[in-house]
């Protein structure tokens, strides 16, 4: 438990001491809402669709976890490069406790981040339906969160250098992202697309964000919570079992 | 005297290469052992076999009377390391640095906040043990490592290469801190170094290996005898020939370079 807790901790300092990242982290969410909310909104009322501001802050508030939550997994190679990973692999603990408590710390910073992304979203004219729903959605936002912080582990316990960094981000998290409705609503889709959204595990975080914030939620929350958990358990072993193969 | 370390024929393959091939020796419990070799010949691998970090081929290793293939975490507790390139989170403290780890080992709190203070008061780290570990010194990096490795009292230390890139009087500070470990705490100390001179005057017992093979073991006076030369520098050169070894770069050697390009 103590060992859980330390790498947990580790995680959280070093995140709280390096603002740039915060702020830098940030940049991209806030121009997603602004240019897009607005630039997108008039034609979204158009179309009957209502608020594209309310409809489009649990998409962003979900990219903003997914991507932070991917870069903590992928740490995982700094901390190979940087040789700090070597010190917690001879230690007498199990690979399991080690991946586990550093994946609970990268999926609380990228909580972290996502309710930033909401508090920020206020600012710009975001209106949450209650707060019991912002309760809810915090669940939901922790679970995406460790779901892809799971996956990104998984990922760097096979990578020896961030060289193969730019395939992640161009095949993989873009592709998670844009595919998972975050900036579309999924009804009335092509069939192809509505196929690959929904195999997109993105797909349920950001439906579950939206669904508990403002109440209009594509599966049904329960939905949401049962695939998006199950993902998130399967993908926790496979990462935890990957990281437990690291020779170094 | 019973024996700390016994290998016995490890062999480790990569693909068609032999790093290290066949490989027999002891070490006696509270003995300075110094194992030599030019780069390549197959140092670190062992040093990782005999620390759990890879699993061997074949052969057998005992490590204070348990298998590092079967008995990892006892022999995870047993021993203690300085790797050969750093492994502290530049992001944390000094002072957070060993608090991880002692929890890591699950030291008591009361006693390794006390070791802590103690080690940090030896390596004359005290006064900066607030300080993020990125604002350390080569030097500093080093000895804050060493404390690290000692905090949870092991039985054998391993220190791959401890001096590389240091200035002599730092050098000597970190020797004859480890000696007097060795001699006050009877911790067995197994080293690698390219400074042969160092060997020769702390290590009990040397071993030689070349091309994943030991070529020779023994004192420093039996290995000088051997050779008929008068320093080890001198026998160690002439067992392992004068021609100037090149270690393939593997690719995160090649990515810190970039990396220190950058800054």
């Amino acid at each position: 438990m103590n060992i859980i807790y330390i790498l947990w901790l580790r995680q959280i300092k070093k995140y709280l001491r390096s603002r740039s990242r915060i702020v830098g982290s940030l940049g991209q969410p806030v121009l997603f809402l602004v240019a897009l909310g607005f630039g997108f909104g008039p034609i979204f009322q158009k179309a009957g669709e209502g608020n594209y501001i309310q409809f489009l802050a649990p998409g962003i508030i979900a990219m903003s976890i997914l991507f932070t939550a991917i870069f903590s997994g992928i740490e995982v190679i700094w901390d190979r490069q940087f040789g700090f990973l070597k010190e917690t692999l001879v230690a007498p603990v199990s690979r399991f406790n080690i991946m586990l408590g550093r994946t609970l710390g990268g999926a609380t910073v990228a909580t972290l981040q996502g309710l930033i992304v909401l508090l920020i979203s206020l600012t710009i004219g975001f209106r949450p339906l209650s707060i019991l729903g912002i309760l809810i959605s915090l669940i939901i936002m922790f679970l995406t969160a460790l779901l892809f912080t799971a996956l990104g582990t998984a990922i760097a316990s096979r990578l020896q250098d961030m060289q193969g960094f730019q395939l992640i981000m161009n095949f993989l998290v873009m592709p998670l992202f844009f595919l998972s409705g975050a900036f579309f609503p999924l009804n009335g889709l092509p069939k192809a697309l509505a196929i690959i959204t929904r195999i997109d595990p993105l797909t349920y975080g950001v439906d579950g964000i939206r669904g508990s914030l403002i109440g209009s939620s594509h599966f049904g929350l329960s939905i949401d919570f049962l695939i998006l958990g199950g993902i998130t358990l399967l993908i926790l072993s496979l990462g935890s079992y990957l990281f437990s193969k690291i020779e170094i | 005297m019973d024996n700390i370390i016994t290998v016995k024929n490890l062999t480790k393959k990569f693909k068609d290469f032999k790093a290290v091939d066949k490989i027999s020796f002891t070490v006696a419990r509270g003995e300075i052992f110094a194992f030599l070799g030019p780069n390549g010949a197959g140092k670190t691998t062992t040093i990782k076999m005999l620390t759990t970090l890879l699993k061997p081929t074949s052969g057998q290793i005992l490590i204070n009377g348990s298998d590092p293939l079967t008995e990892q975490d006892k022999v995870r507790r047993s021993f203690g390391i300085v790797f050969q390139d750093p492994s502290l989170d530049d992001d944390l403290t000094a002072w957070e640095n060993l608090e991880f780890h002692g929890v890591l080992y699950g030291v008591p709190v009361d006693l390794r906040r006390k070791r802590a203070e103690e080690l940090l008061k030896i390596v004359e780290l005290w006064d900066r043990k607030n300080d993020l570990v990125k604002t350390f010194s080569g030097g500093m990096k080093r000895r804050l490592e060493i404390a690290r490795g000692l905090l949870h009292h092991p039985k054998v230390f391993f220190l791959d290469e401890p001096t590389l890139g240091l200035d002599p009087q730092t050098r000597k500070h970190i020797w004859d801190y480890i000696f007097n470990l060795n001699q006050k705490e009877q911790i067995t100390v197994f080293f690698t170094t390219h400074y042969i001179e160092e060997a020769e005057k702390i290590a009990q017992k040397v071993a030689v290996i070349d091309h994943g093979k030991i070529i020779i073991q023994g004192t420093s006076a039996q290995l000088k005898k051997q050779t008929k030369k008068n320093s080890l520098e001198e026998a160690f050169l002439e067992l392992t020939g004068h021609a100037i070894r090149s270690e393939k770069a593997n690719k995160i050697d090649q990515m810190r370079m970039h990396r220190s390009l950058r800054r």
